[in-house]
Formats: C-alpha cells, structure tokens, sequence
C-alpha cells in the first residue's frame, strides 16, 4: 500500500450502496474492476476514446477510464452486470445484441450496450445516423458496426412494441 | 409412425449443423460481462509489472540506478538485462530465426524498448516507481528510412551481428541486412520482359500499420515453486506454441507448464508472438513464487507489441498488347525494425509473399525480398492476413490497375482477361503453389452485373466530362480487387514454427446421455469457435450443437494444436473436427449394428441416426447408441465413444472474392465518402452465414481503415508518432461504410468439408479495393499512382499535385 491518505467515498452500484475509502487518484474503472470486482466494463485505451470502460452515472454516460473515484461520490452508476431484466432474463438490448450478431470477442460490448442503454432513454426511436453518432464514443474493432446498429434497433422496436426485423444475411 | 414424429426438416434444423445461421453460444455470457479476460483475473496476492522504456530510438544505456525506486512502498523489484542474463534470459530467439532483447542489454534500438521491469504491489505504485528509475543514455544515429538501411554509412544497429555475413535465412550483404529471399525463374522472367509489347513499372509502398485489438497484451504468470509449477493466463492466439517456447526458455519441464487463454478481446495477429512483457512476468513470478499480472496500455501496444506491413514493392508487369500478362517481377525492400520478429512460419522469412501472382495466369516470375533493420519497433505480424499475403494482393491488385491504365483498357476485362481458368485447377501457379479450386469468372461476372458495373462506369465519364467544365469539384472512383488468398498454414512438409509443424487437432467426446465436449488446439479471439465447431461435429454426427459443448485454450486438457490466426482454424482444425467426428460415426456404425443385429454394412447414415439400408423404421439414433457404447458395447469391443484427430493438411486452402468500392471524392477538401462497398467471398463451404457475414464486416472496417489513414509513422529522430487512438486510425460508427455481401461457393477439393476459412479475406480484399478506388478517381488527370494511406489531407495533396486546384 502506498501512504497516499486515502477519502472516503460512497456509490450507488448497480442498485447497491458501496462505501470504501480511495486514494485520490483512484480511477473509476479501477475501483470498479479491482475493488468490486465489476469487471464488465474494460479498458482498452484509458485516454476516453474507445468507450470500453463506458457506464452510466446519474443518467448520463461517462468513460469510467478517465473519472476519479472521488468524482463519482454520491452518484448512482449502472455497469453492464446492472442490465439484465428483474427476472435475470436479457434485457432488449442484451437479446438485440445476439440476435443481430452485433458482437464477436466481447471485449467493447459491455461499454457499447450501456452506451446504447442510454441512448435508448435519450432518444427512444432513434434512426439509423442517430444511432451511429450516437455511438461514436465507442470504438468496435471486430464488427464494423453496421450489425450493432441493427442490435440497437431490435431492442428499439422491441421496447416500442413494433415490429422486429430480421437480420440481412 | 405417428403425428408427433418429426420430419426429416424437423431432425435437420434441430441439429443446428452446417449451414445454418445458429446464433453464438459466446453472447450469453459477452452480453452480461461476463466473459473472463486476462485483466479480470485476480490471483491471491498478485502483483503488477510494468516497463520502464526508453525515450531514445537509438541510444546506448550506460546507466541504470533503482535505488529511488525500490524506496517506495510496495515496489519489490526492479528486473534489468544485467538480472535476466542469470536466467539467460536478457534475450530471447524470435520466430523469424533472430534474437530479441528482452530489456535493453547496453542499447536501445527503437523508442519504448523495454528497459527494465518493475514489480510492485499495485498498479499506481509500479507506476510512481518507473518514474523514479534513472537511466542515463548516449545518444547514437537514428535510421529510419529502410532505403537507407544498407547505405555504406549507415550506422551499426546490431552490433550483436557484428561480423556474422550468414542470417537465419542465408547470406547478409551489409550490416543491416537480415535476409535476401529469391523465388521464381529470373531468366525466364527476364526474357518474358524483354519480349513484352508493353511494361510497367511502380514502386507500390504498405504502411507500417497496427493491428491493435481492444484488448491490449497482457498476462498473469502464477510460479508455485512448491510443486514446481508454473501457470501463465494470456492473451495468447497460440496457447501450445507459447508452452513449447516456455518450456524451452525456462527449463520448466513442458508437463508442469500451464499455458491457459482465457476469452480474448480480438487478435488479429497481435497476439501470436511472444513479447518481453511474457517473459519478465514469467521471470518475477519464478523469483518472487508470487503471481505477476503485466498488461500493456494502448501506447505501449501501438509502439511495442509488433507491427504490420511496411513494406515497399517495387512491381513490374510484362504484356502483350491484347493485355495478356507474360511475366511478373517483384522486388520487396521489408523494414522489420530493430530484431527480425516476423511472425511467419520458420522457412518463410517473407509468409506466403509468393502469392502475388494473384488470381492471374502469370507464365513466369520472379520475386525477391530483402530484409533490413531501422530504429523501429520488431514485429511484423500478420494483421489479419495470413503470412504477407495482405501485402502480396495489395501488390498485384494495384499493379494490373496500373497495367490497365498504360493498355487503355478497363481494370474489370483486363482482370476477366488474365484469370487463371475454372479448367486450370488445381493450377501451378509460377511462383511455386498449387491453388487448389476457384471459379474466378462466376465470381467477377456476379459482382459486376450486382453492383452495376458498366453503368457505373459511364456515370465516371460523364462525371470526369462535368469536371473539365468546371461543373463539379467532386470527381468519382471505382476500386477494382480481385484476390486469392492463401491460407490454412499449413502442411507439414513446408510449414512449421520454431520445429513444430502445424497441423491442429481436435477431441471429441460423446457422454452416456449423449452430449459432448470437444476440445482444440485453436483459440478463438472472436471468431465464435464455441459456435461454429459445434455445428461441424453436430452435422457430422447428428448431435444438436446445443448438446455439445466446445472449450479452447487450456493447454493440460486441449489436444496440441498451433493455435488461430492466418485463417488457419476452420482449413486445419475444422479439417480436424470433421475427422475426429467421423471416427465416431464408425464406430456409432458398429454399435447401431450391433443393436439392430445387421451387418454394418446394411446400415444409412440419417442426419441423427443409422437406419437399415430400405427399412427406415429400423434405425437406432446417436442418443442411443452414445447409451450403448457404455452401457453394452458389442463383444470385443472397447467401451466409451470419443475420438482425436490431429489433421496436417496435404495443401493450403485458396478463398477468393471480388470487391467493388465506389468513391467520391472532393477534390477541394480531400474527403473521400464511400457510396458503395459490394464484397463477393468466395470461402467454399459457408459454416455460419451469419459469423461469415460478420467476419467480412470486421475486416471491411480494418480494410478500410488502413487505406485511408491507419499507420504507424516515425519522424526522423524515430519518435514514433500517433501511438494512441488520437491518432491512430480507429473509425468510429459514423466514418465506417455500409457493408453489402455476396458469395460463391467452390468447395475446396482437399477439404473433409470443403471449407476454406474466410476471416481474413476482407482485410487482403478490402485495402486494394479502397486503393484503387482512390487511384481510378484521379487516373483521368494522368496520375499513376498514390501511396496509401488516402486520409484526407493525402488526397487533397495529391489532387493539388496534379493541378485539381487550379
């Protein structure tokens, strides 16, 4: 341990209320990985660009990567582990995903179905382009996308109740 | 039988086998964060390493003091060379026949070597003690430009190699040389030059680029030094080769090695090689008995952790005027950085490079390459490309557009032209393969009449008659491609790494209830293994996929195997699967027999079962003869239902595809938007049209950005620039075009399945077709051709260059 004074901070993860001391420096994602073991969210680049670490905090997304610890005292975070339905079924987007094989190694999906997961609630019937910009945050190195935004729109017609289309191929 | 019988349709679609579009067993568990990468690991009192690297490209280390750093709190230790040599391990051999420094042993070759190594309790601590590392350096000459590699000056990079005129693949003609590789008949090539109607000739350059996975590098080695044992978690696409190595290296016996790959965050052959942050882990954890976690930040990756590319392709094609080609010479300058870490298999210093006759009947050939080191990170990787073939089509495929140019004739014709004939296969091609099937004409007639080809065409001519008169600024680009690959690494008999040869291998067991689990000697970073090898093994032996279950990586439970990259999984282990597969069937033949007491011979397979031949009411299913090999096995015959197979290929596979890009471009600002991308894969046997859908959209995407801007560059004191995605060219949502996908199908004639894997195709594809889309836009101006990367303010230079701007 280093002897940095470490400051106490209080989170609401995933429904869950935390309570830990940090050091300041203490990045997000790393209190969530290493002292929560939430170790959805990833790290791929830890300078904002690649939305790996995404989560939602008050509402809003943020790349834990590049957020203090301390900065989140007080804030209620959703992580991919909070996305699931009630029932422990997958939520619209979490079926959306596989249904539109809008993944292959894993590794970005858990920062891009909470990004989308917000997306959702700020724009529930987004078309194609909002749906690409808004997931610009979010880099995928497997998929070239175009099966994500077809994910993002299943969950959307399934949350609106219309009706689902099927993927191309 | 009665109502509740089900169909044939019925039994067939329960199986999920071949063919269908099975959604993935992966995203279960991807979709909930639940996979478990390297970084998720957390081993009881682990600790982290990090590197302390060098700011100099070139530099001697006269220096190097960690009495600062091992004050902090927590820090435990600080590796140097001068510790590793105890362990002989301040170097360590390379794939391509070199050696690597592990930490910087008296010099530093390129910016970001690893220096030394620090171990500490955290993260955070690692990291406040590499600042507190002195290093003192003397600076020395940077060499960056590879042209100037084997300039009589140039300055020694290795002095190690001082005085050794003989590589590891033949004769060095000058301190910086690494190899001269020559393939192909030089006289007859020569004669076929200088009897041709037409030449051309062109120096085709490939950036140096990245292949840059989400997930970095990284790894967890656990050294229990009681029972003498060590375990290494890794981001590894080669989890057996990565234990042979270690075994070599360490002196561990290989039994009490623990290679395990867990779930891997993308590859693209960044992950086959062995990296100083492997070893020294390995090496604290030996010292220390505690475990070290290493992973690598995106800086360090980009900069250290391999290369792609860079290489410079000097490409000259004889012709006769009707635009038959008569002979092909290539010469390659390759820029491999400071070691030679190429990863190709050991006889092949330049991969499969001799693919570069393409898809066309070339008589004669000559191809040479010559290696050399600069002050630039080692590597040179197969960035989802099996073996330089990425480089090899970006060569041929610009080059006949440069041919069709000089000829005045269109790229498409001159390509239907040139192609070698459905008749001709399996065909010699001059440069030494045996390309196994194709049906090159099908192919590029489809995709003309889908995209539209000759109406594309006259709208160019119109558009390029509206610029003249000054109508419009935006001029318009149609990218021709047309590639055979060569994947499938590969047959014994010219393909090993380090000895080994690479074949792969599969096991399949069959429980009493009649489920299964099979394990590989591959390792999926992506590509949906846990999915597909289960609809293999279910069409083969009539199981559903849901019912078996597919594991990879574990080294102590999987069958050896050379590990996935190269699109070698789905020629070799898929061959293997298929194989192991059916010396179950055999013997589910013998037991079914046995049951319904008829010879064997009197027995049909039946998608889930043997029926007797004319009798189908008499027919036992695979659930009940998986019952009966443990529970009454015919006499004589040994119980349990399982099989191995280890598969060496007789030949490489040969996918193909026609790809067509049509571009626009704005000659005043350089931006160039894609309005088309149309890509035909021709993969024989399609496994799962929706993963094969989704492995052409991803390398697409790679494709498309190493054309129009993904490198990796150096200035001229070799600081290397656009190390972190700032920089480096990753498109997000919004720059990536819309994907549309054919296919064909010619079965490889080889194949137990006739599949010949497909992931890489749209990457070897991809990048010629965006090239040329670029080059066709400005050929009316008289340009030739222009190097990629195209980002914007290239294009835009180079239509100011050819006097677009007034």
């Amino acid at each position: 341990m280093s002897d940095i004074e470490q400051i106490p901070v209080t989170l609401t993860v995933n429904g869950k209320k935390v309570q830990r001391f940090v050091e300041p420096r203490t990045l997000l994602i790393h209190f969530l990985r290493e002292e929560l073991n939430v170790t959805g969210p990833h790290i791929g680049c830890e300078t904002s660009h690649c939305g790996a670490c995404t989560v939602e905090m008050n509402g809003m997304s943020v790349k834990s990567c590049t957020l203090f610890t301390a900065q989140a005292d007080g804030a209620e975070l959703t992580t991919i582990e909070g996305m699931a339905n009630a029932d422990g079924t997958l939520s619209a987007l979490q079926e959306g995903f596989r249904q539109m094989h809008g993944l292959q190694c894993g590794f970005c999906t858990p920062g891009m179905i909470t990004r989308a997961h917000t997306l959702l609630k700020e724009n529930p019937n987004p078309t194609e382009e909002e749906i690409r910009m808004g997931i610009a945050g979010n880099l995928c190195r497997c998929t070239g996308y175009q099966n994500i935004v077809k994910a993002i729109q299943y969950a959307a017609a399934k949350l609106n109740g219309t009706d689902i289309q099927e993927a191309a191929e | 039988m009665n109502d509740m019988t089900p169909t044939r349709e019925q039994r067939e679609a329960a199986l999920e086998g071949m063919g269908c579009k099975r959604k993935r067993v992966e995203d279960v568990r991807f979709t909930q964060g639940k996979g478990q990468y390297v970084d998720d690991l957390k081993l009881p009192g682990m600790v982290f390493g990090d590197f302390v690297r060098s700011p100099y490209a070139h530099a001697k280390v006269t220096k190097i003091d960690a009495t600062e750093a091992l004050k902090i709190p927590g820090v435990i230790a600080v590796l140097t060379a001068e510790d590793l040599k105890g362990v002989n391990l301040a170097w360590m051999p390379t794939l391509a026949g070199d050696v690597q420094m592990v930490l910087a042993d008296g010099k530093v070759l390129y910016q970001n070597q690893e220096v030394a190594f620090v171990v500490a309790e955290d993260r955070y601590i690692a990291d406040d003690a590499i600042q507190l590392v002195e290093v003192e350096y003397e600076e020395l000459p940077v060499l960056v430009d590879p042209f100037q590699s084997m300039a009589p000056d140039a300055p020694v990079l290795r002095p190690d190699l001082e005085g050794k005129t003989e590589g590891a693949h033949g004769p060095r003609k000058h301190h910086n040389h690494i190899f001269n590789w020559g393939v192909g008949d030089k006289d007859e090539t020569a004669k076929a030059f200088s009897e041709a109607d037409v030449t051309i000739k062109e120096l085709i350059s490939y950036h140096r680029t990245h292949p840059s996975p989400l997930e970095t590098c990284q790894c967890v080695a656990s050294m229990d030094k009681v029972k003498g044992e060590l375990t290494v978690y890794g981001t590894f696409q080669a989890p057996h080769v990565i234990r042979t190595v270690a075994s070599l290296l360490s002196t561990i016996p290989e039994h009490k090695i623990h290679v395990i790959a867990p779930d891997i965050g993308g590859g693209f052959g960044n992950k086959v090689g062995a990296y100083p942050g492997y070893i020294c882990a390995i090496v604290a954890s030996i010292v220390t008995g505690i475990p070290v976690k290493w992973v690598e930040d995106r800086m360090e990756n980009l900069s250290t952790t391999s290369f792609a590319r860079d290489y410079h392709m000097t490409t000259e094609i004889a012709a006769k005027n009707d635009g038959t080609v008569t002979g092909l010479k290539v010469h390659v300058l390759a820029d491999h950085g400071g070691f030679d870490a190429c990863a190709d298999p050991s006889k092949w210093p330049a991969g499969f490079f001799n693919i570069v006759t393409g898809s066309y009947d070339f008589p004669t050939a000559h191809l040479e390459v010559d290696g050399v080191y600069t002050n630039k990170a080692p590597g040179g990787v197969a960035y989802r490309c099996s073996f330089r073939v990425t480089e090899a089509a970006y060569c041929i495929e610009r080059a006949m557009d440069i041919l069709a140019q000089k000829l005045d004739m269109d790229p498409a014709d001159l390509r239907l032209k040139n192609f070698v004939k459905p008749e001709q296969f399996p065909y010699q091609s001059a440069l030494g393969w045996e390309y196994d099937s194709g049906d090159y004409h099908t192919a590029m007639h489809k995709a003309m009449d889908t995209i539209g080809y000759r109406e594309l065409r006259a709208e160019q001519k119109a558009k390029q008659e509206a610029f003249k008169r000054g109508e419009t600024r935006e001029i318009m680009g149609i990218g021709v491609s047309f590639f055979t690959e060569i994947v499938g690494a590969g047959p014994s008999k010219n393909c090993d790494i380090l000895g080994v040869a690479m074949f792969d291998s599969a096991e399949i067991r069959v429980h009493p209830t009649g489920s299964v689990i099979s394990r590989m000697g591959t390792k999926s970073q992506g590509q949906g293994h846990e999915t597909t090898w289960a609809q293999i093994i279910a069409t083969e032996i009539g199981i559903p996929a849901a019912d078996i279950m597919v594991e990879e990586g574990n080294t102590d439970t999987a069958p050896y195997g050379l590990g996935t990259y190269g699109s070698r999984s789905t020629p070799v282990a898929g061959a293997a699967i298929a194989l192991a597969a059916r010396k179950i069937r055999n013997k589910a033949q013998m037991i079914a027999a046995h049951m319904l007491e008829v010879s064997e011979y009197d027995l049909e397979w039946d998608i889930d079962g043997f029926q007797v031949k004319g009798n189908p009411q008499a027919r036992k299913s695979m659930k009940e003869i998986a019952w009966a090999a443990y529970h009454a096995p015919p006499p004589n015959m040994e119980p349990g239902l399982e099989a191995v197979s280890y598969y060496d290929p007789p030949n490489m596979t040969y996918p193909f595809g026609a790809y067509f890009c049509v571009m626009d471009i704005d000659v005043d600002t350089g931006v160039a938007k894609t309005r088309r991308f149309y890509a035909l894969d021709d993969c024989g046997t399609r496994i799962n049209p929706m993963i094969i859908e989704g492995q052409v959209h991803g390398g697409l995407t790679e494709a498309f950005a190493i054309a129009m801007g993904q490198e990796i560059t150096y200035d001229e004191m070799g600081n290397v620039m656009g190390a972190s995605f700032m920089d480096f060219f990753i498109p997000t949502a919004v720059e990536t075009p819309h994907w549309e996908t054919d296919h064909t199908v010619t079965p490889s004639p080889h194949h137990p399945i006739g599949a010949k894997g497909v992931g890489e195709s749209p990457n070897v594809g991809g990048v010629p077709a965006f090239s040329n889309a670029v080059n066709d836009a400005f050929q009316f101006m008289g340009s030739t051709h222009i190097q990629m990367p195209h980002d914007a303010w290239r294009i835009w230079q180079a239509a100011k260059d050819l006097g677009a701007h007034g």
